[in-house]
C-alpha cells in the first residue's frame, strides 16, 4: 500500500505543472487539433478513392488516428517531463524520498493519462462540432478510448525507460522519433487493404495498425480485431514496463 | 599574417563595393561553416522533409486514382513539398543562429567594427541561400533516384534552382527579421508551429480543385505557400505552366522584398539599441 502516496504525489505534481504551464499544455492540446483539421479537411476526397469503404466517413476515420496519436504523444511528452525532472535534480530527490519507487512510474503514468484526458476531451468536442459520425454504441466508444489509454501507457513506459537511462532532455528525439515513425507507418490515410508497396508490408507488421483498425471499427459500429488490439496494447505495456523499471534501476544505481 | 591582413584590406582608391563584397563573403562563409559544423542543424532540414515525403507518398498513393488527379505518381506530386518545407526549416535555423549572435553579444561586438549593417544582413542571407541551394540539389537528386521524371526537363531543374535561391532568400530574410526583432532563439523557434500550420493548410497533399471541404479550399487558396508548392510542382508534373510559375515567382519575390525591408528596419533598430 506504500505505493499509492508516492504515485498520487508524483501524478498530482506533474499534472499541476502541466496545467499551470501553457507552453507544456498548449502544444499537446493544439497539435492534435491541427493534425485533425489538416487531415480531415484537406484529405476528405480520399474517401472517394475506389475501394475506400468506411461507413462513418473520413472525419471519423481520421479522428481515430489523431486520437491514438494524441494518446501516444501524451505519454511521450510526459516522458520529457521525467527527463527534465532528472536534469534539474528533482528526480534524484524523488528517488531518495520514495519508500516505494515503483510508485514513481505509476505516478507519471497517471499524469500521462490525466494530461491525455484534457486533450481527448477538446479533440472529441471539436470533432463532433466538425460533424464527426459516431455509429458505435456507448460500450464500443468506451472500448475505443480504452485502446487509446493502453497506447498512452505504453508510450509513457517507453519514454520513461529512455528518460531514466539518459536523465537529460537531450534524449527527447530518441523518445519521440520511434513513436512518430510507428504511428505514420500505420494506415494513416487509407485502410490497410488499400496500401501497396513497402508501406503495406511495414503496416502489416506494425502493432499500431491493428489498434487503429480496431478503433475505426468501433467508432463505425462494426467492431473488428478488437481482441487483437487489446492484446497488443497489454503486450506493449508489459514489454515497455520491463524496459521502464530496468531504466529506473539504472537511475537508482547512477545515484 | 601582416601580408594576409594587407591582402584583405582594400587598396587605397579601390571601389567600396569590393570591401562590401569581402565583408559579405566573410559573414556568409561564417554562416555556412557554423551550420555545417552542427549536424543537428544541417541534417534535419535534409532528412526530415524527405522522410515525411516518402511516408506520405506511400500512404496517399491511392489518391492518384481520384478522377482529375494530375499525375499517376504521388511521389512526383509530393516532391514539391520538401523544397518549401526545407526552406521553412532553414528559416528557423538561420534565424536561431542570428538570435544566438545577439544573445551572446557577438552582434554588439560586430557593431564596434567597420562591418556595415547591409553586409551583415546580406552575408547572413548569402549563407542561407547557399544552404538552400544545397538542399534543393539534394531533393532533386532524391527525386531522380526514386524515378521521378521532371516534366520541364533539364531547363526546369535550372529554373527550380533559381526558385530555390529566391525562396531561401525570402524565408532567410523572414528568419533574420524574427531574430532581430525578438533577439531570442527560443522566440524564433516558437514561430515554427505557425509556419508548419501554413504548410499543412495548403495544397501540399491534394490539388486545390480536389479539396472537397470548402473552408479548407478557401484557406488553401488564400495561403501563399500553396502557390510556392504549385510552382515547383508544375515544373515536375506539368512542364512549363506560365501561370503557376508567374504566381510562384511573384509571391516568392514579394515575400523576399517585404521580409528584407522588415529585416533591414529591425537591424537598424537593433544596432541603434546596442
Amino acid at each position: 500500500m506504500r505505493i499509492w502516496p508516492v504515485a498520487s504525489g508524483v501524478a498530482w505534481r506533474t499534472l499541476r505543472n502541466i496545467i499551470k504551464t501553457p507552453s507544456l499544455l498548449l502544444p499537446t492540446t493544439l497539435f492534435p487539433l491541427f493534425f485533425f483539421t489538416a487531415f480531415a479537411g484537406g484529405l476528405s476526397q480520399v474517401q472517394n478513392v475506389p475501394g475506400f469503404d468506411y461507413p462513418a466517413g473520413y472525419t471519423s476515420f481520421q479522428f481515430v488516428f489523431v486520437l491514438l496519436q494524441s494518446a501516444a504523444f501524451g505519454g511521450v511528452f510526459t516522458g520529457f517531463g521525467i527527463a527534465r525532472d532528472f536534469e534539474s535534480g528533482f528526480g534524484k530527490r524523488l528517488l531518495l524520498a520514495s519508500p516505494k519507487r515503483s510508485g514513481i512510474v505509476l505516478g507519471y503514468a497517471l499524469a500521462a493519462v490525466g494530461r491525455w484526458v484534457i486533450t481527448a476531451t477538446v479533440l472529441t468536442v471539436v470533432a463532433l462540432l466538425f460533424g464527426m459520425n459516431v455509429f458505435g454504441d456507448p460500450a464500443e466508444v468506451v472500448a475505443l478510448y480504452t485502446i487509446a489509454i493502453l497506447l498512452n501507457a505504453a508510450a509513457l513506459l517507453w519514454a520513461a525507460g529512455m528518460a531514466f537511462r539518459f536523465r537529460t532532455i537531450q534524449a527527447a528525439p530518441l523518445m519521440q522519433l520511434p513513436v512518430f515513425l510507428l504511428l505514420f507507418f500505420a494506415p494513416v490515410y487509407v485502410p490497410l487493404d488499400l496500401l501497396t508497396g513497402w508501406i503495406e508490408t511495414v503496416a502489416t507488421y506494425n502493432p499500431i495498425t491493428y489498434m487503429m483498425e480496431a478503433g475505426r471499427g468501433l467508432i463505425a459500429g462494426a467492431p473488428t480485431e478488437v481482441a487483437l488490439a487489446f492484446s497488443l496494447g497489454f503486450l506493449m505495456i508489459a514489454a515497455f514496463g520491463v524496459w521502464a523499471f530496468r531504466g529506473l534501476r539504472r537511475a537508482e544505481a547512477a545515484g | 599574417m601582416r601580408r594576409r591582413e594587407q591582402a584583405r584590406r582594400p587598396a587605397p582608391g579601390a571601389p567600396t563595393v569590393s570591401l562590401a563584397a569581402v565583408q559579405i563573403g566573410a559573414v556568409a562563409s561564417r554562416s555556412i561553416r557554423r551550420t555545417l559544423r552542427q549536424p543537428a542543424m544541417a541534417i534535419p532540414p535534409l532528412v526530415f522533409p524527405v522522410a515525411l515525403m516518402l511516408v506520405n507518398s506511400a500512404g496517399l498513393e491511392p489518391s492518384t486514382l481520384l478522377p482529375g488527379f494530375p499525375t499517376d505518381s504521388f511521389l512526383a506530386f509530393a516532391l514539391a513539398v520538401p523544397f518549401i518545407q526545407g526552406a521553412l526549416f532553414a528559416t528557423m535555423g538561420a534565424g536561431t543562429e542570428l538570435a544566438r549572435d545577439i544573445q551572446t553579444g557577438f552582434l554588439n561586438r560586430l557593431s564596434l567594427t567597420s562591418l556595415r549593417g547591409s553586409a551583415l544582413l546580406l552575408g547572413h542571407l548569402a549563407g542561407v541561400v547557399v544552404l538552400g541551394v544545397g538542399q534543393a540539389i539534394f531533393y532533386i537528386a532524391i527525386g531522380l533516384l526514386v524515378g521521378v521524371e521532371f516534366a520541364a526537363g533539364a531547363g526546369g531543374i535550372v529554373v527550380l534552382l533559381v526558385f530555390a535561391i529566391l525562396v531561401s532568400f525570402g524565408f532567410g530574410a523572414l528568419g533574420a527579421f524574427l531574430a532581430l526583432r525578438t533577439g531570442s532563439g527560443e522566440s524564433v523557434q516558437a514561430m515554427f508551429p505557425l509556419l508548419f500550420v501554413f504548410l499543412f493548410i495548403s495544397s501540399m497533399n491534394t490539388p486545390r480543385d480536389l479539396i472537397a471541404v470548402e473552408w479548407f479550399r478557401v484557406l488553401a487558396t488564400l495561403n501563399p505557400i500553396s502557390y510556392l508548392i504549385e510552382c515547383v510542382r508544375s515544373l515536375i508534373i506539368t512542364g512549363w505552366d506560365i501561370q503557376a510559375l508567374s504566381l510562384g515567382f511573384g509571391i516568392a519575390a514579394v515575400i523576399a522584398v517585404v521580409s528584407l525591408v522588415l529585416a533591414a528596419w529591425a537591424l537598424t533598430r537593433r544596432m541603434t539599441r546596442t
